[in-house]
């Protein structure tokens, strides 16, 4: 049976705590308690364990996170999972602004709403968010899928080169780029995956929109020379 | 970065603890810059005794209650706090403002209106909280601010909060990026300034529309519309406690309700400490939407 270590931040310094997380071959389960709106909780980790943070944190939370599982039972700051590669982030509460910005692969689940900015510069990863995200959500999205099943704000997609964005409600205005495409199959089948694996496998995928890149910001026209 | 926290209490039982939860709050966010700190609290009976008018004045020599007085003609009681004396007098604040800037015309005006006390000075929270012995201090609202300074200097000119009409009082995260062009149509209109900071035009900006008969919900309202720039501000007055975020929203704002209190700040952190918190409803503010609370 694995190990279970719980770490509480009234008495153990974070440095300590994320120490520990990074030891080589590292096993087992772990809880961090109290961690009162500290920012850079559990970041960094490469190794497949289960880590569950209890209470409300800060920022970059369980950035560049590889492998792991995190669980967050409160709310995220600005940043959490940025950067991750792999590995499970899940949020139970809401999650401030730029959550998910630039990561590359793994699954973020953030079951309240997401702030503004969410998967920002998103490179591949995965994003479920039971309900709404804020403006400019998207932006500049290069890669991955993000679902909200909730409604968008302004601006989503906003210059997006790829990166499949489902939303079930009403998108405020969609940014340059970024338009409504059609639900083909394989998309029907792609979204009920990714919702299974964030746990709202009830959802009927046809109350779901897709959007993604118009592609016509791929190369300069000549034509808009005269703009520059 | 620049950190603001504020707390507006709902139940009398708590305004004895006012100083005490502003201190913790204003101190976590002392790593968001700590250049210089400032606080205002409304509502402390010796620091802005009820029933008097009070000005908040920075630097200026200890003898200041007598010689106000003899420009007043009456009596006038200056309690010094650090660097900053809180005056106060059986007249209105104007009265008493006009005496102080009779005077001291050079004097630095932290804030002047009834129940109210501004606190300032350059250093971190820490340092000045106990310098100001603010965790005694009771009280129904309080705002604070921990300042990286990007727009002027360090000086206590230069430190939140801007205390720049009766009772009023304002403190921002961010920058104002248009701000000299509005000075210099405010200095045409005839206002006046203390300071090259930007935080100081949109104080003087929204004293000028409240004066104007608007209320904070329409000033604020107008300060979005000809405002450029980031920001999270706080805006209070005697009564009331509102805050806002511009469109982009990048500059952060949390906010905690209770049935006992309502606060207000940077990060998350910063209201940990506050009793209750387990079970307050938090959320950020949406961009460019003015939250209000009267009490």
């Amino acid at each position: 049976m694995d190990t279970m270590t719980c770490f509480d931040l009234r008495t153990t310094p974070l440095r300590e705590v994320n120490t520990a997380l990074h030891s080589p071959n590292l096993a087992g389960e772990f809880v961090i308690e109290h961690p009162a709106g500290a920012h850079n909780v559990a970041v960094g980790l490469n190794a497949p364990v289960k880590v569950t943070v209890e209470g409300h944190v800060g920022y970059y939370t369980a950035g560049m996170n590889q492998q792991a599982e995190i669980t967050i039972n409160g709310n995220a700051g600005t940043g959490v999972a940025e950067n991750m590669m792999s590995g499970t982030v899940w949020v139970k509460g809401n999650a401030s602004q730029s959550a998910g910005a630039t990561a590359q692969g793994g699954l973020l689940v953030i079951e309240g709403n997401a702030a503004a900015r969410c998967g920002i510069s998103m490179k591949g990863v995965d994003i479920v968010v039971g309900g709404d995200v804020g403006h400019m959500s998207a932006f500049m999205a290069q890669a991955g899928r993000l679902v909200i099943r909730g409604d968008a704000g302004e601006a989503l997609g906003d210059s997006i080169y790829e990166t499949r964005i489902y939303v079930r409600g009403v998108v405020a205005s969609l940014g340059a780029d970024c338009v409504a495409k059609e639900m083909r199959a394989e998309h029907h089948q792609e979204l009920e995956h990714v919702l299974k694996a964030a746990g709202f496998d009830g959802d009927d995928t046809s109350s779901y929109t897709r959007y993604g890149s118009a592609r016509s910001l791929y190369h300069f026209r000549v034509d808009n020379a005269s703009s520059y | 970065m620049c950190g603001i926290v504020g707390l507006h209490l709902r139940t009398p039982e708590l305004y004895p603890r006012l100083g005490e939860l502003l201190t913790g709050m204003l101190c976590e966010m002392g790593d968001r810059g700590s250049d210089s700190t400032g606080v205002a609290v409304y509502g402390d009976p010796v620091w802005s005794p009820p029933g008097r008018g009070c000005v908040s004045v920075v630097d200026v020599a200890d003898d200041v209650g007598s010689a106000v007085a003899a420009e007043l003609g009456s009596n006038v009681a200056a309690v010094k706090v650090d660097t900053t004396h809180l005056l106060s007098a059986d007249v209105s604040s104007q009265v008493l403002l006009d005496a102080v800037t009779a005077v001291y015309p050079q004097a630095l005006i932290a804030g002047f209106g009834a129940d109210m006390a501004v606190l300032k000075g350059v250093g971190h929270p820490r340092t000045l909280t106990d310098a100001w012995g603010l965790a005694k201090a009771h009280g129904w609202h309080g705002v604070g601010h921990t300042r990286m300074a990007t727009e002027s200097a360090v000086t206590p000119a230069g430190c939140h909060p801007y205390a720049v009409g009766p009772e009023q009082c304002m403190v921002h995260n961010g920058s104002f990026a248009n701000h000299a062009t509005i000075r210099r149509e405010l200095r045409a209109a005839g206002v006046q300034f203390d300071s090259d900071n930007d935080t100081e035009v949109g104080a003087r900006f929204i004293a000028k529309q409240l004066a104007g008969g608007r209320d904070v919900e329409a000033a604020l309202k107008e300060l979005c519309a000809t405002f450029d720039g980031f920001y999270t501000l706080l805006v209070s007055d005697r009564d009331s406690f509102a805050v806002v975020r511009d469109a982009i929203a990048c500059k952060p704002a949390v906010i905690a309700e209770t049935a006992e209190w309502v606060a207000m700040g940077s990060e998350y952190r910063a209201l940990a400490g506050l009793p209750g918190v387990e079970s307050a409803k938090i959320w950020e503010p949406e961009p460019e939407v003015i939250y209000a609370w009267t009490r």
